[in-house]
């Protein structure tokens, strides 16, 4: 039996969701509110919400002190390097577990998505000397590297569901059809899995986006990313509150758009394997 | 040319032996079906040609040349496939013509063959249309037009039909034979569907546990099956098997009578006697699933209509030249 959906079941839940949704929202709106009060208004107790002094100094003051197109530029250069390398690597990798698995297939995928239950702190001082002595330490390259590295196992997991859920009855029609193996990944498989692609992409870029650990680390201020354009703000000059939000709200401002118009991708994403 | 032989073909899937050792002629330009209950490795035995899977022993020859080494793409051979397996982000075009792309065809010459295809399966108007727009039947001549268009020298079918509607079903297995026979391009075409397998094919196989039982053109499967196991799978209602006294007076260990060549006959005659359990009148012909006490459960077919109902006494009268022998390993007995 359908379940009913009465008039007041739908309102409830609809204003059930609105909450949830404005709930987990609230600090981000708080950020970019705060971001546009001075300094004294953002410390104000009881804090004002809406009126307040609206001002974009902080901006200006931002931006006087900081490069930020210097830090974005390297936070897309970082992320969009690191998931493109990723995808490279990962598409041949999940093609071939998903469609000639072997014995070990299993163990190798739980292998890989164990690598992401170590917490990275164990391994930064080896990673530090060794980007020392290759000198990539602040380097694009270097951070590119690390982050592909460690989001790899997911992106591979990823895309390893979406070619699973690919009738391996086309894949063999291919075949027949006289395609080779490259052939059949760049004609069949490839065009079939783009939504799943364009998910694991989206996700990949957000996640390298917002890595912080090891791009705190690891650069200082040639190849730092926007996360350590925020840290900047923090600490040590004293608790700058309105600075801190406009540096952050600036810095999340580019994905925060993209995820907004990719959330359709990104749900499917997100969900693709759980309903058939 | 399409002669495909096998010659002690053999398949494991670990310790699995799927087909123990398999012979078989196919002489180019017939249609052989190989029917066999699921998992008697009827598909295996497809694949196996095709080269979608590899073989553990013997050795597959196309055209007197061995071909277990050769990649599918290399064997000339195309396939249908059950589920269809049309590429979804492609246009009705694009899929007919792939293989013609991959082999490296000048656009107007794929043109002109994935035209001339699509003319031969009624799917002009529907060349530009991806296959999600396409009906069930549609999309199945797709399939086929896919395997056609390439010119192979043998065509495999993998239970291309069962997805398919009753009444559909029919009209395309008319299709299929008709579009084989104009062609004359030979075909191995793997179903369980009894019918199926007797209205088209020149020779069939029957498969049983990885093994051919026979291999024969269908009225030699009807009318000399080789063992008990044919006996059963060919026809259809199945026919009577009967053990004990009737049995050991024909000198057998069990007999085999189709249920339309029992004579019915109401009360007093000199057959086997039984009272009718379920009556069918289907207007062409009347089935009669007849309690035989001892002898168990058989089934008649009268041609046309008979009034006899359930509860009813009737005799059933084997027509003599037409008992089917069995010794006590299930092989047929000839005269």
């Amino acid at each position: 039996m359908a379940r009913k959906s009465t008039t007041q079941r739908v309102v409830v839940s609809t204003i059930g969701a609105w909450f949830f949704g404005f709930l987990i929202f609230f600090p981000i709106l708080w950020m970019v509110l705060a971001s546009f009060k001075t300094e004294l208004e953002a410390f104000a107790i009881p804090p004002s919400f809406l009126f307040f002094h609206w001002t974009t100094e902080n901006y200006a003051t931002v931006q006087e002190r900081s490069d930020y197109l210097l830090h974005a530029m390297n936070s897309i250069i970082i992320a969009g390097g690191s998931t493109l390398i990723a995808l490279l690597i990962a598409i041949p990798a999940a093609w071939s577990m998903a469609f000639s698995p072997t014995k070990r297939t299993k163990d190798i995928l739980l292998w890989m998505l164990s690598t992401k239950m170590m917490p990275p702190v164990g391994v930064l001082v080896p990673i530090y000397l060794i980007y020392k002595s290759f000198g990539l330490l602040d380097s694009r390259i270097g951070l590119v590297f690390i982050l592909c590295l460690g989001n790899l196992p997911i992106v591979i997991w990823m895309l390893f569901t979406y070619f699973k859920e690919i009738p391996r009855d086309i894949l063999e029609a291919a075949r027949m059809d006289g395609a080779t193996i490259g052939r059949e990944l760049v004609y069949v498989l490839t065009p079939m899995a783009i939504p799943g692609l364009a998910s694991t992409m989206l996700l990949n870029l957000i996640l390298a986006w917002n890595e912080a650990f090891w791009t705190l680390n690891l650069s200082t201020s040639n190849a730092a990313p926007l996360t350590v354009f925020i840290a900047s703000y923090s600490s040590p000059e004293g608790l700058f509150w309105a600075k801190l939000s406009a540096a952050s709200t600036l810095a999340i401002a580019p994905i925060i758009i993209l995820g907004w118009f990719s959330q359709k991708q990104l749900v499917r994403g997100l969900t693709f394997g759980a309903v058939k | 040319m399409g002669q495909i032989t096998l010659q002690d073909v053999q398949k494991s899937f670990g310790p699995v032996h799927i087909i123990k050792g398999a012979d078989l002629e196919i002489a180019d330009g017939s249609f052989v079906v190989f029917v066999g209950p699921s998992g008697c490795g009827k598909t295996t035995l497809l694949r196996l040609i095709a080269g979608l899977e590899d073989v553990s022993g013997g050795k597959i020859l196309i055209d007197g040349k061995n071909v277990v080494d050769t990649p599918p793409a290399k064997r000339g051979l195309s396939m249908v496939f059950q589920s269809y397996a049309l590429y979804p982000h492609m246009s009705v075009r694009g899929n007919i013509g792939f293989g013609l792309k991959m082999a490296g065809l000048s656009k107007d010459e794929t043109n002109r063959k994935v035209e001339a295809a699509a003319a031969t399966l009624n799917l002009t108007p529907y060349l530009d249309r991806k296959p999600r727009e396409l009906s069930g039947g549609q999309r199945q001549r797709v399939a086929i037009g896919r395997a056609i268009v390439r010119e192979p020298k043998a065509f495999l079918f993998d239970e291309p039909l069962s997805n398919l509607d009753a009444a559909l079903r029919v009209q395309m297995r008319i299709e299929v034979t008709r579009l084989q026979k104009q062609l004359g391009t030979t075909a191995v075409y793997v179903t369980h569907d009894q019918v199926e397998a007797m209205t088209m094919a020149d020779k069939i196989v029957v498969l049983n546990g990885g093994k051919i039982e026979q291999y024969g053109s269908p009225l030699e499967l009807y009318e000399r099956p080789a063992n008990l196991f044919v006996a059963g799978f060919i026809g259809s209602p199945k026919m009577n098997l009967v053990t004990g006294e009737p049995a050991k007076q024909q000198g057998a260990t069990t007999i085999g009578v189709r249920p339309e060549h029992l004579k019915i006959e109401r009360d007093g005659g000199g057959g086997w006697q039984g009272t009718i359990a379920v009556a069918e009148h289907l207007g062409s012909d009347t089935f009669l699933y007849v309690d035989a006490g001892p002898l168990g459960m058989l089934t008649a077919r009268y041609i046309g209509e008979l009034s006899l109902h359930a509860g009813d006494h009737v005799s059933l009268a084997p027509d003599p030249a037409r008992i089917h022998r069995f010794d006590a390993s299930g092989n047929a007995l000839r005269n």
